[in-house]
C-alpha cells in the first residue's frame, strides 16, 4: 500500500476502514540468508537497506519486544551532524543526508523537521573550539555558521544572556539538524522491509548462537532454533549481554541516560538548544512539549530509569540558560540504556566468529545514525566489505591504537 | 542510591565518583624493564583486555567508587545493574590485600 493525499482522502470519506497493518506478523522459517537480530531502528534500517539497496529479501529481523519498544522510542529525537573527526564526520554527514531524503525512500512520513541545532558557548576558549568543529564540519560537506551573541539573541530573545557564571557570547548553529518524529522511523523502516519480503518476528529472544568450529550458523531463540548464513547482532544496549552469548567480551559499558517532557506549552523554542557549560538540550515537540536530556547517571547499570540527582543536575543546566521554564511542570521522565564504548565512537565490523557480526556501541549517537548505520551494515553484510563511510568502526581499534575519541577522554566510557 | 561506607556509615552515592568494574584493581604485572613491554605480543594483549573489556553483566557487579566528597578512600561495591540494590561495600585497600594474600 502506498501513501498518497488522494488515498487519505479516499479513506476520511469511508470511514478510515481501508487502512491495514503495514506489516505481518510472519512465523519464522528454517532458515535465511541473514538474520538481524534485534528490532530496533538500526537493526530495521539494515533490513531496509539490505532489500532496497543490496537485493537481499530472505531476511528475518528477530525482536525480544516490539517494534519501536526499545531505544528508537527512548531517545530525544534530535538529528545532527556537528562531529569533528575524519573518521566519524563524514559518516555522520552521510546519515544528514540520508535523514533529507528518507520520507521519499520510505513514501512515510517520518517528521523530518530541518529545524537547526544551536550549540551555545560561554567563552572565548570555548568559541575558538566550536570554529574548529564548525570548520571540521564544513570540510566534510555539511554546514555550520557562528552565531555572536546578537545573532542568538535574533532566534532566542529569551535566553539569559547576561548570566553571572555563563554568559551566553555566541553559538554554532547547524541550520540542517533538527529533530524527528522517532517512532516513525521504526514504522517506516520495518514497513519498507517487509514490504520487500522481510520477516519481522516480535516477541522473539534470542537466547544463545549456533556456533561450531569458529562459524556461526544460526541462533537459538524462544520460537526454535532458526538457521542463517549470517547472523548480524543489532542491540545496542544489550550488546555485551548478548555477545557474551558468543563468548565475547567488549568494549563496552552498558550506561542510563534520561530524558525529560514537560507538560504542553505554547511554541517558543523553533529549534534544537544545548547549554555549552553544562548537560542540557533542549526541543519542543510539535504537542508543546519541551523535550530535554542530560548527561548520564555515571555508573553501569541496565535498569531503564535513573536517579534524582541528575533530574536535579539537567534542570539547573535549564534554568541558567532559560530561567523562563522555570514555572513549567516536569511532566513524564524515563531512561534509555547506552552503550557506552572506550572511546566515545560506535561499531560496525565482523567478528572473530565467521558469520557473525557486531553493530553497537552508540553511546548517545545511535538515534541521528539510524539511516548511515542501516546503511553502512548492509554493505558490509551483503559484501562482507566495510562501507567507506564505516571504515573505521572496527572493534580492534583499541589494538591497533586507531581510536577515534572526540573528546579526548580516554578509556573512561561514563565520561564520553 | 545509598552506599554504605565501611567507616562513615550510609551516604549518598553523589557524593562519590564512579570509576568502573573492580577488575580494574588487578592490573596486569609484568618482569624485565618497561622496554621489553612493547615487545611482547602477550603483554600487549593482556594490557588490551585489561584496560578496554569490560565484563559489563546484567546483575550483580562488582565496582570501584571514589569517596572524593568525604574520607577519600576508594571501596569495591558489589551492586545488581538490573535494580541498584547494592548488597556489599568492601575497602578497596581490604580487597587489594585480601587477593595480594591469597597470591
Amino acid at each position: 500500500m502506498r501513501y498518497s493525499a488522494l488515498k487519505v482522502i479516499k479513506e476520511s470519506l469511508t470511514g478510515h476502514k481501508g487502512w491495514k497493518p503495514v506489516w505481518r506478523s510472519p512465523e519464522p522459517k528454517k532458515h535465511y540468508d541473514i538474520i538481524i537480530v534485534g528490532g530496533g531502528g538500526h537493526g530495521l534500517a539494515t533490513a531496509h537497506y539490505l532489500s532496497s539497496q543490496y537485493g537481499i529479501h530472505n531476511i528475518a529481523v528477530l525482536e525480544k519486544g516490539w517494534i519501536g519498544g526499545g531505544n528508537v522510542g527512548r531517545n530525544t529525537t534530535i538529528i545532527r551532524s556537528n562531529y569533528q573527526l575524519p573518521e566519524n564526520q563524514p559518516f555522520y554527514e552521510y546519515s544528514m543526508q540520508l535523514w533529507e531524503e528518507q520520507e521519499k525512500d520510505l513514501n512515510y512520513n517520518t517528521m523530518v523537521s530541518q529545524r537547526g541545532i544551536l550549540n551555545l558557548f560561554h567563552s572565548d576558549p570555548q568559541r575558538d573550539a566550536y570554529v574548529r568543529r564548525g570548520n571540521a564540519m564544513l570540510m566534510s560537506g555539511a554546514d555550520a555558521q557562528l552565531l555572536d551573541q546578537n545573532g542568538v539573541r535574533e532566534l532566542y530573545p529569551f535566553l539569559d544572556f547576561k548570566n553571572a557564571r555563563f554568559p551566553i557570547k555566541g553559538g554554532l548553529l547547524q541550520p540542517r539538524a533538527g529533530t524527528v518524529r522517532h517512532d516513525a522511523v521504526a514504522w517506516g523502516y520495518a514497513r519498507g522491509a517487509d514490504s520487500r519480503g522481510v520477516d519481522i518476528i516480535q516477541n522473539c529472544e534470542v537466547t544463545g548462537f549456533q556456533i561450531k568450529d569458529g562459524v556461526c550458523t544460526g541462533v537459538k531463540t524462544t520460537k526454535g532454533e532458526i538457521k542463517a548464513n549470517k547472523v548480524a547482532v543489532c542491540v545496542a544496549g544489550s550488546s555485551s549481554k548478548v555477545m557474551s552469548m558468543a563468548g565475547m567480551n567488549l568494549p563496552i559499558e552498558s550506561h542510563v541516560l534520561q530524558a525529560f517532557v514537560s507538560e504542553g506549552l505554547k511554541p517558543f523554542i523553533p529549534g534544537v538548544l544545548t547549554f555549552g557549560a553544562g548537560h542540557f538540550y533542549v526541543s519542543q515537540s510539535d504537542k508543546g512539549g519541551l523535550v530535554f536530556g542530560g548527561d548520564l547517571d555515571g555508573y553501569n547499570t541496565y535498569a531503564q530509569r535513573g536517579n534524582l540527582p541528575v533530574v536535579e543536575d539537567v534542570c539547573e543546566g535549564g534554568m541558567a540558560i532559560m530561567p523562563a521554564i522555570g514555572r513549567a511542570k516536569l511532566l513524564r521522565k524515563w531512561g534509555g540504556v547506552m552503550d557506552m564504548s572506550m572511546d566515545g565512537s560506535p561499531f560496525i565490523d565482523r567478528t572473530s566468529t565467521k558469520g557473525l557480526y557486531f553493530n553497537g556501541g552508540w553511546c548517545y549517537g545511535g538515534f541521528k545514525a539510524t539511516p548511515a548505520s542501516g546503511m553502512c551494515y548492509a554493505h558490509l553484510l551483503a559484501t562482507d566489505e566495510a562501507h567507506p563511510k564505516a571504515k573505521d568502526f572496527k572493534l580492534n581499534r583499541f589494538l591497533s591504537g586507531k581510536m577515534i575519541d572526540e573528546k579526548g577522554m580516554g578509556a573512561q566510557p561514563n565520561l564520553h | 542510591m545509598i552506599i554504605n561506607h565501611p567507616l562513615l556509615g550510609p551516604r549518598d552515592s553523589s557524593e562519590f565518583v564512579y570509576l568502573g568494574d573492580a577488575s580494574l584493581m588487578n592490573r596486569p604485572q609484568w618482569k624485565g624493564e618497561e622496554a621489553d613491554l612493547v615487545k611482547t605480543e602477550e603483554t600487549i594483549k593482556q594490557y588490551h583486555d585489561y584496560l578496554y573489556l569490560r565484563n559489563n553483566p546484567a546483575g550483580e557487579h562488582q565496582e570501584l567508587w571514589y569517596h572524593e566528597q568525604g574520607d577519600r578512600s576508594w571501596l569495591v561495591v558489589t551492586r545488581n545493574t538490573t535494580t541498584h540494590n547494592i548488597s556489599q561495600v568492601q575497602m578497596a585497600k581490604d580487597v587489594a590485600l585480601k587477593t595480594l594474600r591469597e597470591k
